[in-house]
């Protein structure tokens, strides 16, 4: 026999017990738009991604040891001391950030095509659930690393969980596996990590694809050409039997070389940037810390810090309920009529507007102004304009200013807190009584210092604040008061004002 | 025949269940707290806001170092004290004391609190978490065992 023929033989064969020709052959001879180009090569990409994890994460899992007491030390001997264990780390790490930006961006395209209309609402579903599953993979993915990050996030969740009513204490000991941030903690989320969630995730992406099969890849959106459920499947298959061209190879190599691409950065970035952490050691009593979530939640990290106190809980507990309803909802609030997003502008602003909160809010969660800077007193220079020309008292006060922790919330030529305003200009929007009263009392953001300093602690600083403005500024006054006469001239200075407002 | 498989599949499903569900659901039942010494309650001078840490007394083997807990001692005056949770009462980040302004400052999102634990600035929607202590043998003595959090006691 010769050698074609034999393989036939064999498929035959296999063909005959399993059904597995008549399965597969569809997946690659189905119709696909002719005119789909690279617009529809993210989904690929995405599942690409998932791949790799899988591969990556069934690697590291002979590695690492899911124990609170060894996890830490156990990714420090992967990184250190297994052959290439830190490049698989690193491929795993930064795989799942591209598989969450690549997800982002095919559901964007999906969102702006409008691919989700009839008959695609389950398509759309299936991927919203995907898309929640990812998220709670690269939370849990976080929890992996066993480092400060992961155990003060974990602290986030469980306060969190925590202001849930009436069973908030129960919700947080099922979350945490016990009363405090443990090693049931750990390995409750390594459960979670390698078996339910990559398990759903897989369920989930075979019905993504069975559904494409059934419903076929969407044209490109045309204005005009609208969406009516009473005939759209019977046109559709019309017009791939006449129009369409096979996924394989016509589709197909475009989500080969978009593929390829994307492996190669993959592999540079992991390579050039290496793994992601693990930070500090998880030893709570490490406190000089500064916690951050990764990438995919510093946008809700930013969120949850730009909230107002008083509306914090409600929002925490009911806004992603709202957005998982919200983006469900989203193919049955409109499954028919147009598609092309010229004829959508309000669907594009939304997406537009989406994109820019969660970009803004990710970059506010990045340079987080809301903290203060925990070493700003003891780190930071005092400028040395601030200091020139001052007498005694003044520098005093700019030695209470730094000692008192002022720095820590407010800056000084750029330096410094941005909690509260920066104290530059101070001196040109508040006398010295306002000052006075401000520290002393405080407000909402800023604490009270009336008892925590004395009162040649006080009227030093206060002197200090009151020559914080820049040249040809004048100093604040009482609206309506004469200036004290006469205004200590600065170096530098030429022009005394006589009056606010007058040069 | 097909009612007897299920009354089998039932009774076997339902033993089956009690340990899969104690499992799943053990760590929602509350343990009790106990008391757990911080040392010599000489090395908390009066006037003075202290960093010490404790092994949490509800503990499991494989807690290694998380195992371990902050809290800051603050001694009013002899035999008078107030021990703080390190966890911010925002979204529990670890607060820090700075004596000079008499303040605990929380790096997560600028929560800061008064030298005796109330609420100075911030989000925070209350003061510090505190722990019930006492004296015993020269010892100062709290009661911990819980991650503090609104809803739930030290």
């Amino acid at each position: 026999m010769k050698a074609p023929r034999m393989f036939g033989v064999a498929i035959d064969w296999v063909e005959s017990r399993t059904g597995a020709v008549a399965f597969i052959a569809p997946l690659l001879t189905h119709h696909v738009p002719r005119n789909a180009k690279w617009w529809y090569v993210f989904g690929s990409a995405t599942l690409m991604f998932f791949t790799i994890q899988i591969v990556t994460g069934v690697c590291l899992a002979t590695l690492y040891a899911p124990s609170a007491a060894e996890a830490w030390e156990s990714l420090r001997y992967i990184d250190q001391q297994v052959p290439f264990g830190w490049m698989l780390r690193a491929l795993h790490g930064w795989s799942s950030n591209a598989m969450v930006v690549m997800m982002a961006i095919h559901m964007l395209q999906v969102f702006l095509h409008a691919s989700y209309k009839f008959p695609r609402e389950l398509n759309w579903v299936t991927g919203v659930f995907l898309l929640f599953t990812v998220l709670a993979l690269a939370f849990t993915g976080q929890v992996m690393r066993w480092d400060q990050d992961a155990y003060w996030g974990l602290g986030i969740g469980a306060s969190i969980a925590d202001r849930v009513p009436l069973i908030g204490n129960q919700v947080r000991g099922l979350l945490l596996g016990g009363p405090i941030i443990g090693g049931e903690t750990l390995s409750r989320f390594f459960a979670l990590h390698v078996f339910v969630l990559p398990g759903a995730a897989i369920g989930l992406v075979g019905l993504h694809l069975a559904l494409i099969m059934k419903n076929g890849i969407s044209e490109m959106p045309k204005p005009g050409a609208t969406v009516e459920p009473a005939t759209y499947r019977a046109e559709y298959e019309q017009r791939m039997e006449k129009d369409g061209v096979p996924f394989y190879p016509d589709a197909a190599q475009r989500d080969m070389v978009f593929c390829g691409a994307c492996l190669v950065l993959l592999v540079v970035l992991a390579a050039v940037y290496g793994p992601f952490g693990p930070g500090g050691q998880p030893d709570p009593t490490l406190i000089d810390t500064n916690p951050r979530p990764d990438y995919p939640f510093l946008w809700i990290f930013g969120a949850v810090s730009l909230l107002p106190p008083a509306s914090e809980t409600a929002v925490m507990l009911v806004a992603p309920l709202v957005g998982v309803l919200v983006l469900v909802a989203v193919p049955f609030l409109a499954n028919a009529g147009e598609r092309a997003p010229s004829r959508r502008p309000g669907m594009v602003l939304v997406a537009a507007l989406a994109v820019m909160a969660v970009a803004a809010l990710t970059w506010e969660g990045k340079t987080s102004p809301w903290s203060p800077v925990m070493d700003g007193w003891s780190a930071l220079p005092t400028p040395s304009h601030f200091l020139t020309g001052r007498t005694p008292l003044e520098v005093q006060g700019a030695n209470v200013f730094q000692f008192a922790q002022c720095r820590n919330c407010h800056s000084l030529n750029g330096l410094g807190g941005e909690r509260g305003p920066a104290l530059d200009a101070i001196a040109t929007r508040m006398t010295a009584d306002q000052l006075m009263r401000q520290i002393q009392q405080g407000d909402g953001n800023m604490p009270a210092f009336g008892r925590n300093l004395d009162s040649a602690q006080m009227t030093a600083l206060v002197s200090f604040l009151t020559t914080l403005r820049p040249e040809f500024e004048a100093p604040a006054v009482i609206p309506g008061a004469q200036l004290p006469l006469p205004v200590r001239q600065m170096p530098g200075e030429v022009a005394t004002p006589v009056a606010a407002g007058t040069q | 025949m097909f009612r007897f498989g299920a009354a089998l599949l039932g009774v076997g499903g339902a033993i089956a269940a009690v340990p899969i569900l104690g499992t799943l659901l053990a760590p929602a039942r509350r343990q009790a707290s106990a008391w757990v010494s911080l040392g010599s309650a000489e090395a908390f001078p009066p006037g003075q806001t202290r960093f010490a840490t404790f092994l949490n007394p509800i503990r499991q083997p494989t807690d290694g170092d998380a195992a371990k807990t902050a809290c800051w001692v603050r001694c009013i005056s002899p035999g008078k004290y107030q021990v703080f949770a390190v966890n911010c009462a925002h979204l529990g980040c670890p607060v820090r004391w700075f004596a000079q302004s008499r303040l605990f400052m929380c790096p997560c999102h600028g929560g800061a609190y008064y030298e005796d634990g109330s609420r100075a600035a911030g989000p925070p929607p209350r003061g510090l978490f505190e722990y019930p202590w006492k004296i015993d043998g020269g010892n100062l003595l709290i009661e911990a065992g819980h991650l503090p959090g609104l809803e739930q006691s030290t």
